[in-house]
């Protein structure tokens, strides 16, 4: 890449962390915890719209990986997710009624709590339907990998988004509040990825899965992007480009070996497709504040209408993070 | 026989006090070094929480930047005071903040006892080792190392450039045989009091204070000098990745530790509360023990590394990707692609996959649809018979069947009437065993019902495209196992290229073939081609037809020659 072109890419990254000083100001502090944060803490940010019943699950699971703040943005939730997250005693809560989009989805908001509180730390940016899986999950928490890649001198973690589904129709099973997910969405799509280099950022562009195969198999240049960074060791001059799927500097985007050796990742296991998801994609849709006009959802609602069941004889049952590492999805690199 | 373990520390400091207090309570004196940079709160809490041991001593404070003069200083201050106020102690053990025992102290003992006099440190002659991370070997000897590797690398690595162009070498000391090893060992009394008390000690110091990680050479230099008896192994299991930074021991290590019968191990993690509660608890003793064995440890890190560096073949995840010619393995597996067999033998897959013992699926590449074996419209790894899905990455959607069908030979059809971007992804892929019959898609348009004008376009564009397929098979950087016939050719002996093929795609079945796939009629193709000359064109890729004389097998079956 010539210097214009990296110069370019600097105007970029200074643009998108003035947008998120700028957006500062939509946040409306509703609680605030961060005081007595350790300079270690483990951050998990994510911003949230009406997605009530999903919560006491999401907090315990990354309770108990050792998340030690949850740091939420709330976009006008009508549901009583306001109230729910400002009574826990480790989660900071900020609201905001304005728009989704002109935030960049939500993006320049979390940037800015990043700015604020994560420089330093590690900070994992997910949203309330994604799950981290990594190796050795079970048996060794967060900070065991975060630990692992400080001393490795790694600053980024990959987690591709891996689309759960249930098996039938997904109105078929009724989430419960505090269920885990995947006992309904326990299956997914194990070998039908493509994966692309993203010139200029240098991150892969991956796309495939249940939904690619469904809603845009006649138009898979549309098929939604599956290349995740959540988890980084955060410095005020890094941004998030597109959602958590690239940042700048791009270096930050080199998750990957090119050389043909495996570098460490791990999965973000997504349990969007819950009985929750037809009403969702109904109010996403008229509200319009999702990406590309919210294609996605438009397509999911013709897709929906005439076929509702992801599921077929190839689909894999999830049973561990070990199995998402021998189906090459995932990888332990040299960590053991 | 009286045992003394001196600890350097920095971090976890709590830690480093359990293993002391485990250390020193079961009658082992330790002196503890803390580095000089670890702040003076942590550093009180750790003295305030030892000061009940009697046998327990703190060591002066040097600064331990990795790869500095300072942990070399740091051992030396500390090994010094543990001769000096523990007469008694007869063995040193030189241990981080970070080691953690595996077995009882008594057992170490013993094991120390049945081998007298013996100096426990690894120490390999730095013209052979091989396993240093940086190039750097006997040039860390010979070479001056002013700067500060972490803080300033740049300067570091053109010091070192500059030297090398200048040819600037230092002298040895006399008498110095440079040796490296890992920086925990285990000395008697007299090698280390020897050592540290010898006469050359100050020109030594001044040697080893330049040279680069002296911690990884100065006892293992000296001892050569001093020891009369060495075992050249360290009694702490310590296991190095590539870039040289330790593995680390987590709870779920705990089975393996603990059948490895090693003495010590580093590196524990801080927040493995399971390791350090089983073997620091007072039961940690019972069984017999064996000679430390750490093979499985190894063989574990060992994998990982391999993992690391070069990874699953054929595999293109989220942290690999293979750069061109980097793949070590373009595909995961071998597999057999197939082009004019399924126009000239009648039911030619489902005899393949008879004969082969394979999967067999038609035109993979088909414009219409993906032909998955048994007509599917979804395969293995939730593949889509989608041909916009397919055509959006081809490279994707092979490596991806090849990957998920691991365990089963893929075999497919192909054509000119197919996709043909892929051509050169299996061309370049030494899995690929390629066969093809040249001019047999011409076999279809001559038993085809259509306008013979039409036949003619068909013909022509065909042809064009398999003679860019085959000059993409026969280009130099092809590395795919390809056998080409022209369908003259193989027509005048048909068996013996079958047989070839289904004995490289199964080896272990030794039969000769016993059921031969039905050769399609072929009765007045020689008059066809004759046509589509009359017509203007040209068919090359067939071989020579006679015009008007049947062709050599039409209408029998394929028999062998033998």
């Amino acid at each position: 890449m010539g210097l214009i072109g990296s110069y370019r890419l600097r105007m970029r990254r200074r643009r998108l962390i003035a947008r998120a000083v700028l957006r500062r100001k939509d946040l409306v502090p509703v609680a605030q915890r961060t005081e007595s944060l350790r300079p270690d803490a483990i951050l998990l940010f994510a911003t949230l719209r009406n997605e009530r019943v999903r919560l006491p699950y999401f907090l315990k699971y990354y309770r108990d990986l050792g998340i030690d703040h949850f740091l939420f943005v709330d976009n006008d939730s009508t549901d009583g997710s306001r109230d729910y997250l400002a009574a826990q005693p480790d989660v900071s809560l900020w609201t905001t009624p304005a728009s989704y989009r002109k935030s960049r989805f939500g993006m320049d908001w979390i940037m800015s709590l990043l700015r604020a509180h994560g420089h330093n730390r590690w900070c994992l940016t997910v949203d309330v339907d994604e799950f981290l899986i990594y190796p050795f999950c079970e048996t060794r928490p967060l900070r065991a990998l975060t630990d692992w890649l400080d001393a490795s001198s790694i600053r980024t973690f990959s987690a591709m988004m891996l689309d759960m589904y249930p098996q039938g129709p997904i109105q078929d099973q009724p989430y419960r509040e505090g269920q885990n997910p995947f006992e309904i969405a326990q299956w997914f799509d194990s070998g039908n990825y493509t994966f692309t280099r993203n010139w200029p950022y240098g991150n892969l562009w991956i796309q495939g899965g249940p939904r690619s195969r469904t809603f845009f198999a006649s138009r898979p240049r549309q098929a939604p992007a599956l290349n995740k960074i959540p988890l980084v060791r955060w410095d005020r001059s890094f941004a998030y480009v597109s959602s958590t799927h690239m940042l700048l500097p791009r270096g930050l985007n080199l998750v990957y070996d090119r050389a043909g050796g495996e570098k460490t990742s791990g999965c973000l296991l997504h349990a969007k497709f819950l009985d929750t998801f037809a009403l969702k994609a109904q109010e996403e849709m008229a509200r319009g504040e999702h990406y590309a006009e919210s294609r996605e959802y438009k397509a999911y609602l013709n897709g929906l209408a005439e076929q509702p069941d992801f599921w077929c004889k190839w689909s894999e049952k999830y049973i561990n993070w070990r199995q998402l590492e021998i189906l090459g999805l995932m990888s332990t690199g040299n960590w053991a | 026989m009286r045992l003394g373990f001196v600890m350097l520390t920095h971090t976890a400091l709590d830690r480093a006090a359990q293993v002391a207090r485990y250390w020193a309570s079961n009658g082992c004196p330790v002196v503890i070094h803390v580095d000089r940079r670890t702040p003076a709160a942590e550093h009180d809490a750790l003295r305030a929480g030892l000061a009940d041991l009697a046998n327990v001593r703190f060591s002066p404070r040097h600064v331990c930047e990795w790869g500095t003069w300072g942990l070399v200083a740091a051992t030396q201050a500390a090994s010094s005071m543990m001769l000096a106020e523990f007469p008694e102690v007869q063995r040193v053990y030189l241990a981080s903040g970070s080691c953690l025992p595996l077995r009882p102290v008594g057992e170490l003992q013993s094991y120390l006892d049945q081998h007298p006099r013996t100096d426990f440190i690894e120490s390999v002659t730095a013209a052979d080792v091989d396993w240093t991370i940086g190039g750097l070997n006997s040039e860390r000897f010979t070479l001056r190392f002013p700067f500060s590797w972490r803080k300033h690398r740049v300067l570091f690595d053109g010091y070192v450039r500059l030297q090398r162009r200048l040819g600037i070498r230092r002298r040895l000391p006399e008498g110095l045989v440079p040796h490296l090893g890992s920086q925990w060992w285990c000395l008697t009394r007299q090698t280390l009091s020897a050592i540290l008390d010898g006469p050359g000690r100050a020109a030594y110091d001044r040697f080893f204070r330049k040279v680069w990680i002296p911690d990884e050479s100065y006892f293992q230099s000296l001892v050569r000098i001093h020891s009369t008896n060495i075992e050249s192994r360290s009694l702490t299991l310590s296991k190095f990745d590539f870039q040289g930074k330790p593995h680390i021991f987590y709870d779920d290590h705990l089975q393996l530790l603990r059948r490895s019968d090693c003495f010590v191990a580093r590196k524990i993690w801080p927040q493995a509360d399971k390791l350090y509660e089983t073997f620091l608890s007072p039961e940690a003793a019972s069984q017999p023990r064996a000679e430390p064995n750490p093979g499985r440890i190894d063989r574990l890190f060992s994998k990982a590394v391999e993992r690391r560096l070069t990874g699953r073949a054929g595999l293109y995840m989220q942290s690999r990707f293979p750069t061109r010619e980097r793949e070590n393995g373009r595909t995961a597996a071998p597999y057999s692609l197939f082009q004019g067999f399924a126009e000239l033998f009648e039911d030619f897959e489902t005899w393949l996959s008879k004969s082969a013992g394979t999967r067999v699926h038609g035109n993979l590449f088909a414009p219409d649809r993906v032909q998955f074996a048994g007509g599917v419209g979804i395969y293995n790894g939730c593949l889509s018979d989608s041909t916009a899905l397919r055509d959006y990455n081809p490279r994707a959607f092979l490596a991806s069947l090849i990957w998920n069908t691991r365990g089963e030979r893929q075999c497919f059809q192909f054509g000119p009437d197919d996709a043909q971007k892929i051509t050169e992804f299996i061309a370049g892929d030494p899995n690929a065993q390629v066969s093809v019959i040249t001019g047999a898609f011409a076999i279809p348009l001559f038993r085809s019902n259509l306008n013979f004008g039409i036949i003619r376009t068909e013909a022509a564009r065909l042809q064009r495209i398999e003679s860019e397929f085959l000059s993409v098979l026969r280009a130099p950087t092809s590395k795919a196992r390809v056998r080409i016939w022209n369908l003259a050719e193989f027509l005048e002996n048909p068996i013996e290229p079958l047989q070839t093929i289904v004995d490289e795609i199964n080896p272990r079945s030794p039969h000769r073939l016993s059921e031969v796939p039905r050769l399609v009629d072929l009765t007045g193709f020689g008059q066809f081609l004759q046509n589509l000359r009359n017509q203007g064109m040209k068919p090359v890729l067939m071989g020579d037809f006679p015009v008007n004389g049947p062709s050599p097998t039409s209408g029998r079956r394929a028999r062998s020659k033998q």
